[in-house]
């Protein structure tokens, strides 16, 4: 048997509230990939992650896993290989960011289990790829803004989840944890992870991604590697700006440089 | 979500390591059990209660006290005092369940129109003279009324098998205002100024009378479903941290979750405000107390709740009984007027708002 391992989205339409908010989305994405989903506020990004995380079921059209339909995926089992982490996780609750890299492991463990010294080992691998270590004993509550996205990237990662998808992991970010983050993600990736992220920053999505999702009112306009998908023509069509593309000189990365409103 | 900052604790600074705290909770819990054993009308030496209790303890004989304070202890003061523990604990264990499941710091027994719903077919088992025939009849009746309302609202919130937690909560406000003025309605009706008084201390909350026999009933729902929220803990700090989708991508089967919380915080004040009417603030206040102390977790959370909200009402019972000889003052009269001053002290701590 040919095991198609990866997610395939298959003609996915989803109406909320009356409204349309993505049309016949069609999308593959296979092992070992990062993708950069890129699009407009209101695009849909964030749906579709939904989507994907089973938090909301497709009106139309259909997601697989592995080859099955997330519709007989439980959501225990889904979360042992998918991990999400949401867009501005409003977190008032102080729980120390030890304990909240811990509910990472909530789909491994059986309601009468008790955390075991493995999951602890895991806990503590999690923290120590994305450098929160000197934070276990911290609130949550009383981080930094980058702070707080770097233990909350070490959760997804105790999920030991193959795919992981990421709601705008660097918004709010200052451009020093923007670059660490992004950094860290691509080390997981090398690692042999997958992962799909919505990003605003074109420039970094550009960097970052070897391959770019142009999600534009709720349709794929473009996907494919970056120099593809960052064409004029798009971001005018798309964003309504008119921007400058280029490469750097020595680095050879896509720098997007928005002139005007189109 | 301003108030929402409620449901975190006030920061590492003044709070205790939860064993800790758990352990002398578990000490004042004793503590109040054998005060309250011992006073009253007779009193009775502390150091004596407490070996005619430890007596009862497998592999422990100890020996030489009068037959007469035995029997006031075991037959008349002791169940009394353990079937406060148990509804304290039990409405205490459940609004700090509610308070997660809802993510609001507001939510309390009340919330889901439960307590409304115990409280009106109470009042209707009194008006209509059925309680007189048996005396289970009326809290059965209470129990009743408090899961058949629990279903009533599930019923009016769920549209195409998704139960949002945010209708539920105004559902079960609503009906609970409902239910509540149906009640006024009967009060007006009510005959005889007996049957308005016993009404009036039922509504009031109190433990007068109450002995063995309806402890052997009232422990075996709070109980089991103490516990069995306990198993839920995992849970409750999923939810309570980032909410129903966050715990789904966690790998949370988020509704029958919730469904589970929600019958088995309904099973405990059920049977909670079946034995003892309705006390209000236990359930609200002593998870926020708790919490401000040892944090969030609710593997420590739920636990010290009991012990707390037991230790509560134990203490309040007392005052009850004893403040003014030979008459009971309504029970949940006295819980808010010991914990309302205590909570507000805790908020206004060190200067510190935390609403």
């Amino acid at each position: 048997m040919i095991t198609n391992e990866g997610m395939t989205l298959k003609k996915v339409s989803f109406f909320r509230k009356g409204r349309s908010v993505l049309k016949a989305v069609d999308l593959k994405i296979k092992r070992g990939e990062l993708i950069g989903l890129i699009g407009p506020n209101g695009a849909g990004k964030s749906t579709l992650l939904k989507l994907m995380m089973k938090i909301w079921k497709p009106t139309e059209g259909s997601i697989t896993l592995n080859d099955k339909n997330l519709e007989e995926w439980t959501q225990n089992r889904l979360a042992k290989q998918l991990a999400y982490l949401p867009q501005n996780l409003m977190i008032e609750s102080a729980f120390s960011c030890k304990e909240v890299v811990m509910m990472g492991r909530y789909a491994h463990l059986k309601r009468f289990e008790r955390e075991s010294k493995e999951d602890a080992l895991i806990v503590q691998k999690a923290m120590a790829q994305t450098k929160t270590t000197q934070l276990s004993e911290r609130l949550i509550t009383e981080l930094s803004g980058g702070e707080r996205q770097r233990v909350l990237l070490a959760r997804t990662l105790a999920q030991e989840a193959k795919l992981i998808l990421l709601d705008e992991p660097t918004a709010n970010l200052d451009p020093h944890y923007q670059l660490d983050l992004l950094n860290r993600i691509e080390s997981l990736v090398e690692k042999g992870l997958t992962v799909m992220m919505a990003i605003h920053d074109l420039g970094l999505a550009a960097r970052y991604a070897r391959r770019l999702v142009l999600l534009h009112q709720g349709r794929i306009v473009a996907d494919g590697l970056p120099e593809v998908v960052l064409m004029p023509q798009h971001l005018k069509s798309v964003y309504g700006i008119e921007a400058e593309i280029s490469r750097h000189p020595k680095t050879g990365w896509l720098s997007v440089l928005p002139m005007k409103v189109a | 979500m301003k108030a929402n900052s409620v449901l975190r604790s006030a920061g590492q600074g003044g709070r205790f390591p939860a064993p800790g705290f758990i352990l002398l909770l578990m000490t004042l819990l004793s503590g109040c059990i054998v005060l309250a054993t011992a006073t009253g009308a007779v009193q009775i030496p502390y150091a004596l209660v407490t070996k005619i209790l430890l007596n009862r303890l497998p592999f422990v004989d100890f020996s030489g006290w009068e037959k007469a304070h035995e029997i006031i202890i075991m037959t008349i003061r002791l169940p009394r005092v353990l079937l406060a523990v148990l509804v304290g604990g039990g409405l205490a264990i459940s609004g700090a369940t509610l308070q997660a499941l809802f993510r609001n710091p507001m939510a309390d027994p009340g919330v889901i129109g439960v307590s409304s719903g115990a409280a009106l077919s109470a009042v209707i088992a009194i008006t209509s003279g059925l309680s007189f025939h048996h005396y289970l009849i009326l809290p059965f009746s209470a129990f009743l009324g408090a899961l058949g309302t629990l279903f009533l609202v599930y019923a009016i919130a769920t549209r195409q098998g998704r139960t949002p937690m945010a209708t539920l909560l105004l559902s079960g406000i609503a009906v609970g205002i409902f239910m509540g003025s149906i009640l006024s309605l009967i009060l007006t009706r009510v005959p005889s100024i007996e049957t308005f008084r016993e009404i009036f201390f039922w509504l009031m909350g109190g433990l007068d009378g109450r002995g063995w026999r309806h402890l052997q009933i009232a422990a075996w729902p709070i109980l089991i479903g103490s516990t069995a929220l306990s198993f839920f803990s995992r849970d409750l700090n999923l939810l309570i941290l980032e909410g129903e989708g966050g715990a789904a991508a966690l790998g949370m089967e988020v509704r029958s979750v919730q469904r589970m919380l929600l019958v088995l915080a309904s099973l405990v004040i059920g049977a909670s405000v079946a034995f003892s009417g309705t006390i209000p603030f236990v359930g609200l206040i002593v998870p926020h107390v708790v919490r401000l102390m040892i944090g969030p977790d609710h593997r420590y959370l739920l636990i010290a709740s009991f012990l707390a909200g037991g230790s509560l009402l134990v203490g309040a019972d007392l005052l009850a009984r004893t403040l003014v000889a030979s008459e009971e003052l309504p029970l949940g009269t006295l819980t808010s007027l010991i914990g309302v001053p205590f909570f507000l002290y805790l908020l206004n701590r060190d200067g510190r708002h935390v609403l």
